[in-house]
């Protein structure tokens, strides 16, 4: 997050705008959606119900910023590097949380581990296809979708609820502030300081930027990458369990949605799709907008398909905005 | 000593040409050893039925990826166009039509946008997706509508001899070899996917290029998406959702490569036609359900594990 103090160097004489323009910051514009469809909210439904709303997207909309940090680690590390299997993963880690902890709260460590270790399982099969058979990281993770789909449906029979503890612990509160946020709070910190603190950091973004003059440079480019898709997995196995703690049960679609999403809020976050440049609270902030949108139009009665075609608009005019490389 | 090496690589690269062949027979003889009567006119116009639209779905696919772009909208795109056949076509077939047209001239726009502002298209065509999928919701908000009578007809039409879906694939594979292999328009519009730096130097626009292309995919995609409608006669908002990566693998399969133009028309064909009796294959060999879609992806993988290793012993 260096960059975004490099406004502050301009000559003193620059006038105010300029020094405005000149700050590096493509995540503050996803702030400013979420802050203005807010007061919008506010505008219309009074501040009882927007504060509620708020409430629901510290709950809800965290879903969407835990899947889209993992696949931020993946976009960065470099052009056409993308996690299609979330949601086959979210459904997989799911389902053996849930018989891992097999309705105990004693047993619930035993569940975290293991849909953990799906996660882990799943990035190194994952970058295993990728750099073994040379194929694009989309039909790659594809493929191995439809595998750990299929291997979700066998287990996914007579599956226990998620033991009491952890549904109470997905449900409270404190402060007004949900735990699941708190946690994906606290993991966003973490990935902050692996990002831009940690050697780790510097290296996924150089590989992002160019992998040739990165190994040039002596980094592994393909550990570093293969990292970035075991952390993407693990989180989505993260999400899993809070998703079934929340819902009372670990269902087979339940990641189903946040495919698309997951890439959405990393494009409207500001990170950069061709790789090596991550932000963190872009995330939350496109996470938090493209919720309060959903539910604003949700309140004005705006019906799925109008909802949809909104988001896709949202989109496409972000992605236009922000332009891409220069032509060469 | 030379000469031997030299065979030895034709006969790889020979080999890797015909992979897309050689997986579909792999999955045609078991079937036909299993169910013989599959070799009927009735059998392989039963199996093959839903082949068609996912044939042309695969060629929308394909123009785009011979730009080195990915369409992941088509899918949507193919419900949507059903859903305005089902609707706006039977009850005011002019604006349906003009609809459609609609949709084609707004393909041929993103192509031309992706290219102006140098956006990555897998993202603008995620957000396309949503675009399509929430038009058809709009339209068709639960699954329904019908056919128009002459959809129905052409698509339910019997063909001498030879069932009517292998001749139709037949013919758009022929059709879609010459235009984009044979012509001269095809040679420019590959070179913008081979090498775009010496397409430009040449002035040749890449905005057209691309323009062109992703139009010729939203006409593939109307094509497809009314071809199925033909055959399913209602429509649904979520028709066709699968076909996004069904249709990247198809061409894939076909041994299209994701960089530098390198694409096949009857690869993709054949790869569109070996996953669709992919699924018929898996069921006669009765293997239960929950593992149909689990063992797509292996052959998926198995396939390309083999190119691999054939391009790797091209190199050699």
């Amino acid at each position: 997050m260096k960059s975004q103090t490099s406004g502050e160097a301009l000559a003193n004489n620059d006038t105010a705008w300029a020094r405005l323009k000149g700050i590096q910051a493509p995540w503050a514009w996803s702030f400013v959606g979420t802050v203005l469809v807010w007061f919008g909210i506010v505008g219309i439904f009074g501040f009882g119900i927007a504060s509620n709303v708020a409430q629901t997207a510290l709950t809800y909309g965290v879903f969407m910023v835990l899947v889209g940090l993992g696949q931020m680690l993946v976009i960065t590390s470099g052009v056409g590097n993308i996690d299609l299997s979330v949601p086959s993963t979210i459904a997989l880690a799911g389902v053996v949380g849930m018989h891992a902890m097999g309705g105990l709260n004693g047993q619930i460590g035993l569940g975290v581990a293991a849909a953990l270790g799906v996660g882990v399982a799943v990035g190194l099969a994952n970058y295993t296809l990728i750099r073994l058979l040379r194929i694009p990281p989309i039909i790659a993770t594809l493929s191995s979708s439809f595998i750990i789909q299929s291997i979700a449906i066998t287990q996914g029979r007579q599956l226990p609820p998620p033991p009491p503890a952890l549904g109470a612990f997905a449900t409270s509160r404190l402060l007004y502030v949900p735990y699941i946020a708190l946690v994906a709070l606290a993991l966003s910190v973490a990935l902050a300081v692996l990002l831009h603190r940690a050697v780790y950091g510097r290296r996924l973004s150089a590989i992002g930027q160019n992998p040739r003059a990165a190994w040039l440079a002596g980094v592994n480019v393909h550990r570093t990458r293969c990292l970035a898709y075991v952390l993407s997995s693990m989180i989505a196995a993260l999400t899993a369990l809070l998703l079934a703690a929340t819902s009372g049960g670990a269902s087979l679609d339940m990641g189903v949605e946040y495919m698309l999403i997951s890439i959405a809020v990393v494009v409207i976050g500001g990170t950069l799709v061709t790789g090596g440049k991550a932000t963190i609270v872009g995330v939350w902030g496109a996470s938090m907008f493209l919720f309060l949108t959903n539910a604003a139009l949700n309140a004005v009665g705006a019906d799925a398909g109008v909802r949809s075609i909104v988001y896709g608009v949202l989109i496409i005019a972000v992605t236009v905005a922000a332009g891409g490389k220069p032509a060469r | 000593m030379t000469s031997a090496r030299i065979t030895f690589r034709d006969t790889q690269a020979r080999l890797r040409a015909l992979l897309p062949a050689i997986s579909l027979v792999a999955v045609l003889v078991p079937i036909l050893v299993m169910q013989p009567t599959v070799m009927s006119y009735f059998g392989s116009s039963l199996l093959l039925n839903l082949a068609v639209p996912i044939v042309l779905a695969t060629l929308a696919q394909l123009a785009i990826i011979t730009v080195n772009d990915l369409d992941l909208s088509i899918g949507p795109f193919v419900s949507l166009v059903a859903c305005i056949g089902a609707t706006l076509l039977v009850k005011q077939p002019w604006l349906g039509a003009l609809a459609l047209a609609a949709c084609v001239l707004a393909y041929a726009a993103v192509g031309a946008l992706i290219e102006l502002r140098q956006i990555p298209s897998i993202v603008v065509t995620l957000g396309l997706s949503f675009v399509w999928s929430g038009l058809a919701i709009v339209l068709l908000p639960s699954p329904g509508g019908t056919s128009p009578g002459w959809l129905g007809t052409a698509m339910s039409y019997q063909t001498p001899f030879i069932a009517a879906p292998i001749v139709w694939s037949v013919l758009i594979a022929i059709v879609g070899h010459i235009l984009l292999m044979r012509t001269s328009a095809g040679v420019r519009i590959r070179g913008a996917g081979g090498n775009p730096r010496a397409m430009r130097r040449f002035g040749w626009s890449l905005v057209r290029s691309k323009a062109t292309l992703y139009g010729i995919a939203g006409v593939f995609g109307v094509l497809s998406g009314l071809s199925l409608l033909g055959l399913t006669t209602s429509a649904d908002a979520n028709l066709a959702l699968r076909y996004t990566l069904l249709s990247i693998a198809a061409v894939i399969l076909g041994g299209g490569e994701f960089v530098g133009g390198r694409v096949s028309v009857i690869g993709a064909v054949l790869g569109a036609i070996t996953l669709t009796l992919a699924a018929s294959f898996l069921a006669f060999l009765n293997i239960s359900a929950d593992w149909q879609v689990g063992m797509q992806g292996a052959i998926l993988i198995v396939v390309l594990s083999l190119r691999v290793l054939l391009q790797r012993g091209e190199r050699q």
